[in-house]
């Protein structure tokens, strides 16, 4: 079967964390929250480890730390901490912790490599399964909130004056955003996913004059990038997930300039 | 029914109490406008009834199913979001594309559907704000200085358009303003707000009360107005005596 292929698993691996992030990366860039992505990705280090030790699943541990996380920065940014110290603070601590965590487990001879920058060749079955189940939950609760998102990021006073609450829709943007962590883990690693979220978005936005175009712009964009850094570094024997995210950092500097020349 | 009412309305940041004890309330078609200087929590009151600030005392009644159109004093709008003037219409609700020309008509910017929001001029920003609100077909108008950034003809303008939009849509006005001609003009209550309700009524009867005059003064009919007052009357409610001072150029 065509899924035999770890070439095929790695591409749908891809595509799938592609889909997932991009979307939701628009609502990172809009809102400013390219450093609240990275905390979230850095504390599923310490989740990893924690899931490890106890022989739990890795995506289970990923998961929980990364909501924990999220849940956290975005009920403090509520209350006028002063933000980026404070997610400088929580997600190189959180990264921290959870390197020294997994190098204290012992018996366990585990490839650090592999959840820092991601192993997307040795993607499984059921891994394949838990990306799209993930990316599939992640668009579903982006479309079915659509509006109320797009309203709370515009303005929670606008927001606020149709009945919306800003905070619930925060709310769903943090699940989703632990969602994607917990599934492009395997993809990219920790240290790269906030790129996943970002870049694309951002890459999109030259080309865009909607939200919505913005979106699915920014996910054919990621697209793009996965397939081309997968089949780059098969051709040029790199690792795969920094190449995905240099594809994708070039795509930018193309629209950026495709952007400026326009204007 | 009124609309809206406040009860002992009070909100405070912190330690500061930013509105004490406000009792107002707003009937179906009604144009009430709230005048005071700055930081006499204008603002705040409007934030509160949109359900944006919750009371740290007292209620806010609002009448079953009411509708309310929002017109915030400024929107920011991200420069890494892209927004044509059709879609900012569709928010918070998607709207028949029929819907949209007519309310654009309206705006007097039946030219611009697909222009950016960015790109607009102060005077086409307020008045796709305003569009924007009218199609939720609100019970309730709220405009938090709606007019700010507009010359005098625009905003005198933008008033005539309030009137107009009152008598075909019947919807309830609460706007914020410092344009006190314009206000005594174009309202049929003015509250006049300092921390709580200092007085209330018709324009011409505000206008004469010496709470209102001991805020604005007596000659702020023109166009310009510089005012300066010393609040030491006490207020029979509480008690509470707040000596300060404001100064205020119109």
């Amino acid at each position: 079967m065509i899924l035999d292929d770890f070439l095929v698993r790695a591409a749908l691996a891809g595509l799938g964390v592609a889909v997932a992030a991009a979307p939701l990366g628009s609502f990172v860039v809009w809102r400013r929250m390219a450093y609240f992505g990275d905390a979230t990705a850095h504390a599923a280090m310490l989740g990893v480890a924690i899931a490890l030790a106890f022989s739990m699943s890795v995506f289970a541990g990923a998961l929980a730390m990364s909501l924990i996380m999220a849940t956290t920065v975005s009920t403090l940014s509520g209350r006028g901490f002063a933000m980026d110290t404070l997610l400088g603070v929580l997600a190189h601590s959180a990264l921290a912790f959870g390197l020294v965590a997994v190098s204290l487990l012992s018996g366990v001879r585990i490839d650090l490599m592999a959840y820092l920058f991601g192993d997307i060749l040795a993607v499984s079955r059921s891994d394949l399964a838990v990306i799209w189940g993930g990316a599939a939950l992640v668009l579903g609760l982006l479309t079915w909130r659509w509006q109320a998102l797009l309203t709370s990021t515009l303005s929670p006073d606008l927001a606020y004056s149709a009945g919306i609450d800003p905070r619930r829709e925060q709310l769903v943007l943090t699940l989703a955003l632990a969602v994607v962590v917990a599934v492009a883990i395997k993809v990219v690693g920790v240290l790269l996913i906030a790129a996943m979220l970002i870049v694309p978005a951002a890459a999109a936005r030259p080309l865009a004059t909607t939200p919505e175009r913005m979106a699915v712009t920014a996910t054919l964009l990621a697209a793009a990038a996965a397939l081309g850094g997968l089949y780059l570094s098969f051709r040029l024997d790199t690792p795969t997930g920094p190449t995905i995210v240099c594809v994708a950092a070039l795509i930018f500097a193309a629209t950026a300039l495709v952007g400026g020349v326009r204007r | 029914m009124p609309l809206i009412e406040t009860r002992g309305l009070t909100i405070g940041f912190g330690r500061s109490t930013v509105l004490h004890d406000v009792n107002m309330s707003l009937e179906r078609g009604e144009i009430v406008t709230i005048v005071g200087p700055n930081g006499s929590g204008k603002s705040t009151l409007l934030r509160a009834i949109i359900g944006a600030l919750r009371p740290t005392g007292g209620r806010i009644i609002r009448a079953p199913g009411l509708r309310i159109g929002y017109v915030p004093q400024k929107l920011h709008i991200d420069p890494t979001l892209p927004l044509t003037v059709t879609r900012f219409l569709g928010l918070p609700r998607r709207h028949p594309a029929a819907d949209l020309r007519a309310a654009l008509e309206q705006a007097g910017l039946p030219d611009l559907p697909d222009r950016q929001m960015a790109d607009l001029s102060g005077g086409q920003f307020q008045r796709v704000l305003l569009a924007r609100a009218l199609l939720e077909k609100p019970d309730l108008l709220i405009l938090d200085e709606a007019t700010q950034g507009l010359d005098q003809p625009g905003s005198a303008a933008f008033y005539r358009r309030i009137e107009e939009v009152r008598q075909e849509m019947g919807c309830a006005v609460l706007m914020v303003s410092h344009e006190l001609h314009v206000v005594m003009s174009a309202s049929d209550r003015v509250i006049c707000l300092n921390g709580h309700v200092c007085c209330e009524g018709r324009p011409e009867v505000v206008a004469q009360a010496e709470e209102y005059r001991a805020i604005f003064g007596t000659g702020t009919q023109g166009a310009l107005a510089l005012y300066r007052h010393d609040h030491d009357h006490g207020h029979d409610h509480d008690g509470h005596d707040h000596p300060h001072s404001h100064e205020a150029a119109e």
